[in-house]
């Protein structure tokens, strides 16, 4: 991981405790205000309960919508959730993070008439708080197979495998090389979204299911190695995320000032106390996606004076929803579109600025924007495993896998953010998990007869 | 504006909305408040015999069917006539009466089925000044079970019987106020009219549970550990109204005797439709428990306009205006053929009239249009029953279309044709 701060020769050091631990509270605060069972029930009342509902069609792990809402509004908060977590064991998370706005809600016909889509994710996470709240359970495990799958990686790709696996009766490792479960629900999920502990207690409902043992602080290729887990176990199941960000490549990226988001963002989910994070006052984040809007409003909440999101192609192009961008500018976040890093200007081993051209007019003409703090997220590769003399087939450095999730390697299925092609959202990792389960267990179940 | 005077049986007042006989109308207070707000005419809580008032519970006296929202669609109550004593009743009616001059004040009795009983509040009544009085034969609970309101309003002899009596005791104008909580509503309303009666006025309230208290397995709403069944009325009851005014205003027997309309009335547009199918002025309860009196403004402007743009000038030319297009089924031109056609650009595609009908009707919506969802009507396969009209969320998006004389209709293969031909008249009737 990148060190946050250099010391060393003098440099400058971004400062941290710029605010009141009163303004920490409020800023990562949960930043949706959930429904109440009264409000909840009026929003629901205004699902019309489509036929083959769009909203459902356009959820990646095809949750019924209209059945779940419908419970609600008969305030049958638990049946409800039964609904969500029975196609998206993370629907707690999913309702927190999931942008709906270009998921089911952007789908709900209700756009059409009045503008104003059914409010899914906070009805969603009405139900879900709801039945965990009352301790609901929902799920059994079948008659026991035997059978035993590893699962590398226990974010949602990983742990949707898992508890779909156990509920099938069979007995699930998780290897993971973090000390805490959830991936980047844990560690890389914006904090505000993920308030009150979220990941974790989430991960405790899943687990509750049984059959599942966790390995903690086990790094496959490293700690245990792809062979042994291959030995050990029936199938395996690679959810190991991205764990690279990539590089600008520009001279200096090595200086002090200049982080990868996501590490810092690793650092702010974990810190006990926000004041202790440095916080640079002239901040520049390069990229246009989720992570570069996150690090852009998290950074600008824990007192950055300046933050500016640069994006080197226009508004339309950016990976983030508009939705997302107008979130950032009001939250005094700039945004500058058509602007290509082309060097960064270091002084004594310390950021102090990027200079910017202007991708979208001719000519050489650049200017310079003040930097105390570079952040770089242009987005993630995946870390390569040692696998020892197991090759699989990529694309772009990520495993190709069928429409079942197998990869090129017989009894090797993979899914999540690591896959080619995967769209780098939680919900979508849930449905790879899920979908790769039950490949895993046809495959196993047949392979007996 | 125009002006909405009206006259009910030789009863004056500026405008045709009253409140009914009910807790609005229960003291001078309350009617005092009403007339400022500009109410028509009241009519006063009902009294009983002289003597102990009667009592009423101290629990729950309403319970409410509301929508998801919160709107309240039906009200239940358990309460009786009046508990107040006759006398303070009947001392308010005269000062009410002295300082409302242009307003009707009508006063609703109900006393024991004996003659005498009559005959001595009649007298007292008389000597108030009130305009006339209302026969409440319809409360549906606490009284009935005593012999009296629905008690009586359910057997016609006994309806002619007492409406007699106060024709032939007093002079003031007689209302019989009918209970809906009997199989044929003429029955009463002809003995009504057999009686003498000036008027009949309805609906009283239906016979009604308003439901069970799942976690306590107990009837709901509950005085301590029980219930009662109460009177229903409100905004869900007023489909129930129409249809027995329309059935009064229609029956031959009945001979065109006053109608004032009561049920679920909540607005103008109410009021005047009960006013088309034969009311001659309307009374309102349960909006004005909801809203307060206040909304008698928007009722008076509402239908001032309205009467305006349909080119009328007074209330009368509305009264009864719509009744001759009630008619029974076995009238109807079973040569009319209508098809549902939806109107793609206001279409939400949210796919409820398709499942409506292929599960339901005549799996005649199919779900796709040039191979993208979109929903479309098989006119080879519509019956035209409206069912899709009324589930669509969007209002006019699907509509019936009237086919026209000489096209085909694509279901049955044959041409509409322009002759009519009901039910009796049709080869397949064997019965006739
Ligand atoms: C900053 C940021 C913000 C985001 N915000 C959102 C959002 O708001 N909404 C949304 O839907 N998505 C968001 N995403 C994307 C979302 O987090 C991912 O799509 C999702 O977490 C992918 O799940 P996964 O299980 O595939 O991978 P991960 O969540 O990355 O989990 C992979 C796990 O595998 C472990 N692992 C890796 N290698 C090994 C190994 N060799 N041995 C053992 N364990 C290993 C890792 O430690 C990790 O726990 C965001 C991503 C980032 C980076
Ligand atoms: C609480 C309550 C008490 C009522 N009491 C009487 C009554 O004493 N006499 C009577 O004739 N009708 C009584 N009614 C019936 C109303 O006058 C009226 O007929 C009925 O409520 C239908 O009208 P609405 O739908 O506008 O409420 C009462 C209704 C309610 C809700
Ligand atoms: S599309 Fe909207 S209205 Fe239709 S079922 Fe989904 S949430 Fe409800
Ligand atoms: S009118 Fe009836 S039959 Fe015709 S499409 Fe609508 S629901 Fe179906
Ligand atoms: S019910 Fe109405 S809005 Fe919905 S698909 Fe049918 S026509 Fe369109």
């Amino acid at each position: 991981m990148t060190a946050l701060t250099s010391n060393s020769a003098g440099q400058s050091v971004p400062a941290g405790h710029r605010l009141s631990e009163a303004d920490y509270q409020t800023n990562f605060s949960d930043i949706h205000t959930p429904l109440d069972a009264r409000s909840a029930v009026v929003e629901a009342d205004r699902c019309y309960y489509c036929y083959g509902a769009p909203c459902q069609t356009a959820c990646p792990t095809d949750i019924d919508v209209p059945s779940f809402i419908r419970m609600i509004s008969e305030k049958n908060e638990v049946g409800a959730a039964g609904k969500i977590l029975s196609e998206n064991i993370m629907g707690g998370t999913c309702a927190r993070a999931c942008p709906v706005e270009t998921l089911c809600e952007d789908a709900c016909v209700r756009n059409t008439e009045d503008d104003r889509p059914i409010q899914i994710g906070l009805l969603q996470r009405f139900a879900t708080d709801r039945a965990s709240e009352l301790g609901a359970k929902f799920f059994t495990r079948k008659a026991a197979t035997g059978y035993s799958v590893a699962v590398v990686g226990a974010g949602p790709a990983g742990l949707s495998c898992a508890h779909r696996l156990a509920t099938l009766g069979h007995d699930v490792v998780i290897y993971e090389a973090q000390e805490k479960s959830g991936g980047l629900n844990e560690y890389g999920l914006a904090a505000y979204k993920m308030a009150g502990d979220y990941a974790q207690k989430e991960v405790e409902n899943i687990l509750s299911i049984g059959g599942i043992s966790i390995k903690h602080g086990t790094k496959v290729g490293k700690d245990v190695s792809f062979a042994e887990l291959q030995t050990n176990h029936d199938a395996v199941f690679m959810g190991v995320g991205l764990g690279t960000s990539k590089d600008i490549q520009l001279d200096g990226e090595d200086a002090s000032g200049v982080l990868n988001a996501v590490d810092y963002i690793h650092q702010l989910r974990q810190a006990k106390d926000l004041g202790q994070l440095p916080v640079g006052q002239d901040v520049v984040v390069i990229g246009g996606g989720m992570t570069a809007i996150d690090i852009a409003i998290q950074i600008k909440r824990l007192g950055a004076a300046n933050v500016t999101m640069a994006y080197r192609r226009g508004k339309e192009h950016m990976n983030a929803s508009i939705e997302e961008q107008e979130f950032a500018l009001n939250e005094g976040v700039h945004i500058a579109h058509w602007a290509k890093p082309v060097s960064l200007q270091i002084e004594q081993g310390t950021i102090t600025g990027v200079e910017f051209k202007k991708a979208n007019v001719e000519g050489n003409e650049t200017y310079i924007t003040p930097t105390d703090m570079l952040f770089k997220a242009i987005g993630q590769s995946l870390t390569p495993i040692n696998m020892g003399t197991t090759e699989f087939v990529k694309t772009s450095g990520k495993y190709d896998v069928d429409n079942e999730l197998r990869t090129s390697q017989l009894g090797i299925w993979a899914g999540g953010d690591c896959v080619s092609g995967s769209d780098d959202l939680a919900v979508s990792a849930v449905q790879d998990g899920k979908l790769a389960a039950l490949s895993i267990h046809k495959t196993l179940t047949q392979s007996q007869a | 504006m125009i002006d909405l005077k009206s006259n009910f049986i030789g009863i004056e007042t500026p405008n045709p909305f009253w409140l009914a006989s009910a807790p609005p109308t229960d003291k001078a207070y309350n009617v005092n408040r009403a007339f400022e707000a500009g109410w028509g005419g009241v009519m006063w809580k009902t009294l009983g015999e002289a003597g102990l008032p009667l009592v009423n519970v101290s629990g729950p006296r309403y319970g409410a069917w509301h929508g998801k929202d919160r709107t309240l669609m039906g009200l239940n109550n358990i309460e009786l006539i009046t508990d107040r004593d006759l006398e303070i009743n009947l001392a308010e009616i005269i000062q009410v009466k002295k300082d409302w001059p242009d307003r009707g004040v009508v006063v609703s009795l109900m006393v024991p089925c004996e003659e005498q009983a009559w005959i001595d509040i009649l007298r007292r009544v008389e000597d108030t000044g009130a305009d006339g009085i209302e026969l409440n034969f319809g409360c549906p609970h606490g009284m009935s079970e005593r012999g009296m309101g629905a008690a009586v309003g359910q057997v016609p002899e006994y309806v002619e019987m007492v409406a007699a009596w106060c024709k032939q005791y007093s002079d003031l104008p007689t209302i019989v106020k009918l209970t809906p909580n009997i199989t044929d509503i003429r029955t009463s309303a002809r003995g009504a009219v057999r009686g003498g009666a000036d008027a009949v006025s309805l609906i009283n309230t239906i016979n009604s549970v308003m439901g069970v208290d799942l976690n306590q397995l107990r009837m709901s709403p509950s005085v301590g550990q029980q219930g009662s069944h109460g009177g229903y009325c409100g905004p869900a009851v007023k489909p129930i109204a129409l249809h027995m005014l329309s059935e009064i205003a229609r029956d031959v027997e009945c001979n065109d005797i006053p109608i004032s309309g009561i049920g679920g009335i909540t607005d103008w547009r109410d009021a005047a439709e009960f006013m088309a199918l034969g009311a001659s002025n309307v009374q309102v309860c349960t909006a004005v428990m909801t809203y307060g009196f206040r909304i008698v403004e928007d009722m008076i402007d509402g239908l001032s306009r309205y009467l305006a743009d349909q080119g009328m000038t007074s209330v009368d030319q509305l009264i009864g205006a719509a009744v001759p297009t009630v008619t029974s089924w076995n009238k109807l031109d079973l040569n009319y053929v209508a098809k549902a056609q939806i109107d793609q650009d206001s279409c939400i595609k949210c796919g409820r009239c398709h499942i409506a009908c292929e599960d339901t009707s005549h799996q005649a919506i199919s779900t796709e249009i040039n191979g993208e969802r979109g929903f479309q009507v098989k006119d080879e396969d519509c019956v035209g029953c409206n069912l899709c009209v009324v589930v669509c969320p969007v209002e006019n998006c699907i509509t019936l279309r009237e086919l026209d004389t000489g096209e085909v209709d694509s279901r049955t293969g044959e041409l509409v044709s322009a002759n009519y031909q009901n039910w009796t008249q049709h080869p397949n009737n064997s019965v006739g």
